[in-house]
């Protein structure tokens, strides 16, 4: 019975995870990069949210929806300024532009905040303590099954943006071939812009969820960037339903692992991970549904 | 009246000057080939025209406009449309959604989604598909419908029929010459020097990079465009290769 409440708060924290890992498969999807900074965009998100609260006393969710216009914002000026111009040259420089913005958010965040571990859990209202004792060893939280299902809607709603709206093809059009894109009247900055500012905001929410579940400091990106990122490959790079499952397997391989012991929590997502990368691109003929998918994008990265 | 206007185009890429001081005019309503031999300079033509590459010096005027400096997605809103070489559709998206992403909002005309497939009927069972999945021919069409779909008043054609079997070519220029009796203006660029006689009013000849022959395609003897084409001999009244 242990083993299933393992599993069954792996699935939860790994809905964490998947909501953390969104923005950034948007942004290699679309853009082909790695933003090395998504997890201290996150954090970034999460001190916002935290001011507003501070602030005006309000509820962390009200305060979040306050946050998403200002993330927008700055998702649409952070390509426009930074990311536009590192990724025309070549696939190295956008890593090193993100890379260096880490580290600004990081110690801008240090010098506003001070290194003082803050959490929004005591303006989250209810949801953070509520929960049901299914049986005497599997306890079923609020909180596990609002983020599985604000992951599952999230996931849902991009889906339906990206195949059905106009600015969703115009968007994958953009990501697959940027001049044709042109040549058809898409305007590809403004389609990157926004693919940016949908990252930035969704990556806000993970913050959002971080800073519910735990503690966050100025410093808790890094961590929070190799999970998403984990759960980006472990799903396979640039298919979006990939990231959630890649997400919840990632979140219950920490929680296995814990079983075994707390301190193999990580690890077990990292052998995962790694167990995924061996397998994926050292075996060859494994028959992954998306290694042909990842072919692809390596021939793409190529040219 | 004139519709597109050229005015001593030069483009580059790094050392490599592929047009030199090119001018010429296309009036609204006419059918014009550029012709010449690979590497004399065509398809960077049309993508300067379309926007696509920035000449490095020179002037473009679509309508009275210089359209110089304005973005290739701005110049799709304003009228001018390009099937490129080699078709570049969008792989991953089905038939239907490369059609649809296509469509320019606010440029009303006679071609819709609806009215493409018309036109070309094959792609009608093909909607769902991806359209990495279509033959070649099928690949064109959704390339030219694609074009058409913001309603273009100049559609630019870099060889539609590279790499196609002749009967499918045929059927692709079938379909266009619907496209020109709308009063559609084109300007395409073809290898099949018959074909192109056939299909445009007007020709015009490039070598490397220079045009060295323009004129109505009746009046246009095939030798001396085939010399033209070549660079075989300079392309004045009745002077004899040496």
């Amino acid at each position: 019975m242990t083993f299933v409440n393992a599993v069954v708060q792996g699935i939860f924290l790994g809905g964490y995870y998947a909501v953390l890992a969104c923005g950034l498969s948007i942004m290699f999807g679309v853009m082909r990069t790695i933003n090395l900074a998504h997890g201290d965009v996150a954090v970034l998100g999460a001190y916002i949210t935290f001011v507003i609260v501070d602030r005006t006393g309000a509820s962390a969710f009200v305060a979040f929806l306050v946050a998403v216009p200002v993330m927008l914002v700055l998702g649409y000026v952070l390509q426009l300024t930074i990311l536009e111009r590192s990724l025309k040259s070549g696939i190295l420089t956008p890593l090193l532009a993100t890379f260096g913005l880490s580290i600004v958010i990081q110690n801008l965040l240090l010098i506003t905040f001070s290194p003082d571990v803050r959490s929004l859990g005591g303006s989250a209202g209810a949801v953070t303590t509520a929960g049901w004792h299914v049986t005497s060893d599997l306890t079923v939280s609020a909180l596990g099954i609002l983020v599985l299902v604000v992951a599952g809607a999230l996931f849902g709603a991009v889906q339906l943006f990206l195949s059905r709206t106009r600015a969703g093809w115009a968007l994958r059009a953009t990501a697959e071939d940027a001049d044709a894109a042109e040549l058809v009247g898409i305007d590809s900055r403004a389609m990157y812009a926004r693919a940016t500012a949908i990252a930035v905001a969704i990556a806000a929410l993970g913050g959002l969820f971080l800073a519910i579940r735990s503690v966050f400091d100025p410093f808790s990106g890094p961590i929070q960037l190799i999970f998403a990122f984990e759960a980006v490959v472990i799903g396979g790079m640039g298919s979006l339903w990939g990231t959630l499952v890649g997400g919840i397997a990632l979140g219950v391989a920490q929680t296995l692992g814990a079983q075994i012991h707390p301190q193999y929590a990580t690890l077990a997502g990292h052998v995962l991970f790694l167990a995924v990368l061996i397998v994926r691109y050292g075996g060859g003929r494994v028959g992954f549904p998306r290694l042909r998918g990842v072919v692809a994008l390596g021939r793409a990265s190529r040219q | 009246m004139t519709l597109l206007r050229v005015e001593q185009i030069d483009s580059r890429y790094g050392l490599l000057q592929a047009v030199k001081g090119v001018s010429f005019e296309v009036t609204e309503g006419e059918t014009v080939a550029l012709i010449g031999a690979n590497g004399a300079g065509k398809t960077t033509l049309l993508r300067t025209i379309a926007g696509a590459h920035r000449p490095s010096s020179g002037r473009i005027l679509f309508d009275g406009a210089d359209v110089t400096r304005v973005p290739t997605h701005r110049r799709v809103s304003m009228g001018i449309a390009l099937v490129p070489e080699g078709r570049r559709l969008f792989p991953g998206l089905t038939v239907e959604e490369n059609l649809r992403v296509a469509v320019v909002p606010g440029r009303r005309g006679r071609w819709n989604v609806q009215a493409v497939l018309e036109v070309f009927p094959l792609l009608q069972p093909r909607r769902r598909l991806l359209a990495a999945n279509l033959s070649g021919g099928e690949q064109q069409a959704v390339a030219i419908g694609r074009a058409l779909l913001s309603n273009p008043r100049l559609l630019l054609l870099d060889e539609v029929s590279l790499g196609l079997a002749p009967v499918v070519v045929n059927a692709v220029y079938k379909s266009l010459e619907a496209v020109i009796s709308e009063g559609t203006t084109v300007l395409l660029v073809e290898q099949d020097l018959t074909r192109a006689l056939s299909v445009a009013g007007r020709v015009i000849c490039l070598l490397e990079g220079r045009i060295v022959l323009e004129g109505e395609s009746r009046s246009l003897d095939r030798d001396r465009v085939v010399g033209a084409y070549f660079g075989l001999r300079r392309p004045v009244a009745g002077g004899a290769p040496a």
